[in-house]
């Protein structure tokens, strides 16, 4: 199996489609002649050309506006935002358009698109930058959201969304776009909503997606090395939906959890993540479950706060250690 | 109003009782002191006492049911009373008091030393006891397993129950279970084979007692430091001195070895203090004076009854104290007091023929006498060889509290006086 970085698997997802499919197109600022702001696009143009392969302006809204409406034409766009903090301009378009035509038109146009970019944090981008929006963006009805973690999953997810005919989110990561993995070749599909267990363990379940899958893997071992505590690493890959029969299956087998993400706690997806266990998993549970998150403040742009800030293998394993009852 | 009838811890390490007979059936009348049930304890079978005037219950438990401490058995009703229909809610009596109003203050003493921390975490939960605080996982395994939290002791904050809890419990209750399966001898093989798999066994389950066995041996042999000390004694001149006694006495009694041996024993422990002794976790405590354990093998099982005070008993009493004593632990009807508190023990293994043997410290007791059966032996006396009955005693010795020489010196002064019986006169 040939190893690919995180942006060259998202670069063969979009190919394989757009030759699957001459009705997925790419559009987005900066997509076509520089090839990407992160060169997702790469070498796309030159096959493609401009009709497929279409450079914006900086105008969020107006070419989300226009990817709902090709959409509703029958089109199946994909929109390229540089990041989800530009995106911040577009949500009328993604949220009341995209996410609300079906249900408005009794049925009558699917919205079959795809909104992508970079999320969350990267290093020092200062607090306007630096966001993570996977719980403003599940919380909305009528969208997908999925954030892969691995250049597999990336390719697999990035696929399944161009093809589903509802509006899909995909959160990508710009730290995650030199990562290395093994993907399959040609035809590999992962179906959205389903988790995959990155680790398999028995005494506690460290649940995660997109960039806190490492995090958690490194805590993982840790806690393999320093307490002999054998952690299950679930990454959701979903955000909506979720795989709430993977999360009460884990959480089954080791009777306590911890929650992570990049965004910040208060309603975040791991409150989501949190109810799931409590409601499906409660006769299971030897302890309340715990959730590490980013701090509950705006980024800080210091390198050293910014460290801080984030959710850390050492925080998880500090959470692990008292869901286990080990301090 | 209407009060709940418990299974009481009627033994000082007692974790669940047998309901062995109802005396009083539902809806009779029964006044408070009268006896309920009997209930074997982990030692012995006991009498559960109503503490209340009035009508017996919504009986609960039926005989021959297993139950945790704790747990509600049935109802005594004020007369005239209708009780509702939940009897297994409420709380348990705090400290359960030990039953058959034979409370004892020796046993009481037990506490401080291991007897009483042998029930690990299983006990009354401190604080409010009305409430118990577990995990949603600890609650749903207490269920299945039929376990009252109340009496589990949690590890987690604020005294939560959590599984790990649970599964200490339940695998001190259920780990001596599983080790012994008594292998079913194959009468159509005569040469022994390694038994195959499939071959036929039985399970037997552990009785009380049994499990009691297991669990406090485990903390003698294999913590405890043990040393052995071996002395060969010449009993001539004790079989004489009992030959004369018993000869005098008549039909007014007999005075047997065993007597003479525990007389001797307690004797040379009060010049002996050093090892009438119990090992505590940070002290030692010596003992001003002798209560000797004598083992006693019972069905299912051994316990040791205490002699009190036997330095200061006629051999007579003794004698008498010690036939009844056996008698009692074989019917499963010593009370906590005649079976806790010993300072020091002896096991005679004579009567089986056994020549000498080691046997195993009953903490918190620091040392214990193995008496082996008295055998002739040609001896050298004086240059000739002649014919002696000869005993064979071994101590086991905590090394913690008894040092060799301390051991040895104790077993000379009592090879000392079996030797010249007049010297416990001394």
């Amino acid at each position: 199996m040939p190893t690919l970085t995180y942006r060259d698997a998202l670069n063969q997802a979009l190919r394989e489609e757009m030759q699957r499919d001459a009705n997925v197109f790419l559009m987005g600022e900066e997509v076509g002649v520089y090839q990407g702001a992160y060169k997702v696009s790469r070498g796309l143009l030159e096959e493609f050309g401009p009709m497929r392969v279409v450079d914006t302006p900086i105008a969020e809204l107006g070419f989300a506006g226009i990817g709902v409406g090709a959409a509703m034409a029958g089109l199946r766009p994909v929109i390229e935002f540089m990041t989800w903090n530009f995106a911040v301009l577009a949500l009328d378009q993604i949220v009341n358009s995209a996410a609300k035509l079906l249900y408005e038109s009794g049925g009558q146009f699917p919205i079959p698109i795809v909104f992508r970019g970079p999320n969350g944090a990267a290093l020092q981008l200062g607090a306007q930058h630096s966001q993570a929006w996977e719980g403003w963006l599940s919380h909305i009805p009528g969208l997908k959201v999925v954030a892969p973690a691995t250049p597999a999953d990336a390719k697999g997810l990035l696929k399944s969304a161009i093809r589903d005919n509802n509006p899909v989110i995909v959160l990508e990561g710009e730290m995650l776009y030199n990562t290395k993995g093994e993907v399959p070749e040609g035809e590999y599909v992962v179906p959205i909503g389903r988790a995959d267990v990155k680790r398999a363990g028995r005494d506690v379940t460290l649940i995660c997606h997109s960039k806190t899958v490492a995090v958690a893997l490194k805590a993982a071992e840790q806690l393999a090395e320093q307490e002999r505590v054998s952690a299950e690493v679930v990454d959701l890959r979903s955000l909506r939906p979720l795989d709430e029969a993977a999360i009460t299956a884990s959480v089954a087998k080791t009777n306590r959890a911890v929650v992570i993400e990049e965004g910040w706690p208060h309603c975040g997806i791991g409150a989501q993540v949190v109810d799931v266990i409590q409601r499906e998993a409660f006769d299971h549970l030897d302890a309340p479950v715990l959730r590490v998150t980013q701090a509950d403040v705006p980024m800080p742009y210091n390198k050293q706060l910014e460290r801080l800030a984030k959710p850390s293998p050492d925080k998880v394993v500090a959470a692990a250690r008292r869901v286990l009852y080990l301090d | 109003m209407a009060t709940k009838v418990f299974m009481e811890a009627l033994s000082p390490t007692m974790e669940e009782g047998r309901l062995v007979k109802w005396h009083k059936q539902e809806g009779d009348a029964v006044k408070a002191g009268e006896t309920l049930a009997e209930v074997e304890t982990d030692k012995a079978v006991m009498d559960l006492i109503a503490r209340a005037d009035g009508v017996l219950q919504q009986v609960a438990v039926t005989e021959g049911q297993t139950v945790p401490v704790g747990n509600v058995v049935a109802v005594i009703a004020a007369p005239g009373e209708t009780v509702g229909a939940s009897v297994a809610s409420g709380p348990p009596p705090t400290p359960a008091p030990s039953g058959g109003g034979m409370r004892d203050a020796r046993g009481g003493m037990r506490d401080a030393g291991s007897g009483m921390r042998d029930a690990g975490g299983v006990g009354p939960a401190p604080g409010d006891v009305t409430r118990v605080k577990a995990s949603p996982l600890a609650k749903r395994m207490a269920r299945e397993a039929g376990v009252d939290l109340k009496v589990v002791t949690g590890s987690g904050p604020g005294g939560r129950v959590v599984k790990r809890d649970l599964e200490a419990s339940a695998s001190r209750a259920l780990a001596p279970a599983a080790a012994p399966a008594v292998v079913e001898s194959h009468p159509a093989s005569p040469i022994p084979h390694p038994a195959p798999s499939g071959a036929p066994y039985e399970d037997v389950p552990l009785a009380q007692i049994r499990k009691t066995i297991a669990k406090r041996l485990v903390t003698s042999l294999g913590p405890i430091p043990h040393f052995f000390l071996t002395s060969e004694v010449d009993m001539e001149r004790a079989a004489e001195a009992r030959d004369a006694l018993n000869r005098q006495l008549g039909d007014r009694g007999k005075v047997s070895f065993n007597d003479i041996i525990v007389k001797a024993t307690a004797l040379a422990l009060t010049k002996h203090r050093a090892c009438n002794a119990w090992f505590q976790e940070d002290h030692i405590r010596y003992w001003n004076e002798v209560h000797l354990g004598m083992a006693v093998a019972v069905e299912d099982g051994l316990i040791t009854p205490v002699i009190r005070n036997a330095d200061l008993k006629p051999l007579l009493e003794i004698g008498h104290e010690a036939k009844q004593l056996a008698d009692k632990a074989r019917s499963r009807r010593l009370q906590p007091s005649e079976y806790t508190g010993s300072t020091f023990s002896v096991s005679n293994l004579g009567m089986f023929d056994i020549d000498q043997f080691t046997a195993v410290i009953n903490p918190p007791e620091a040392g214990i006498l193995a008496v082996g059966t008295i055998t002739p032996k040609p001896v050298v006396v004086d240059g000739q060889v002649v014919p002696r009955r000869r005993l064979r005693l071994t101590m086991s010795c905590d090394h913690r509290v008894i040092d060799g020489a301390t051991g040895a010196a104790f077993l000379s002064t009592l090879k000392g006086m079996l030797e010249n019986p007049l010297a416990m006169l001394l």
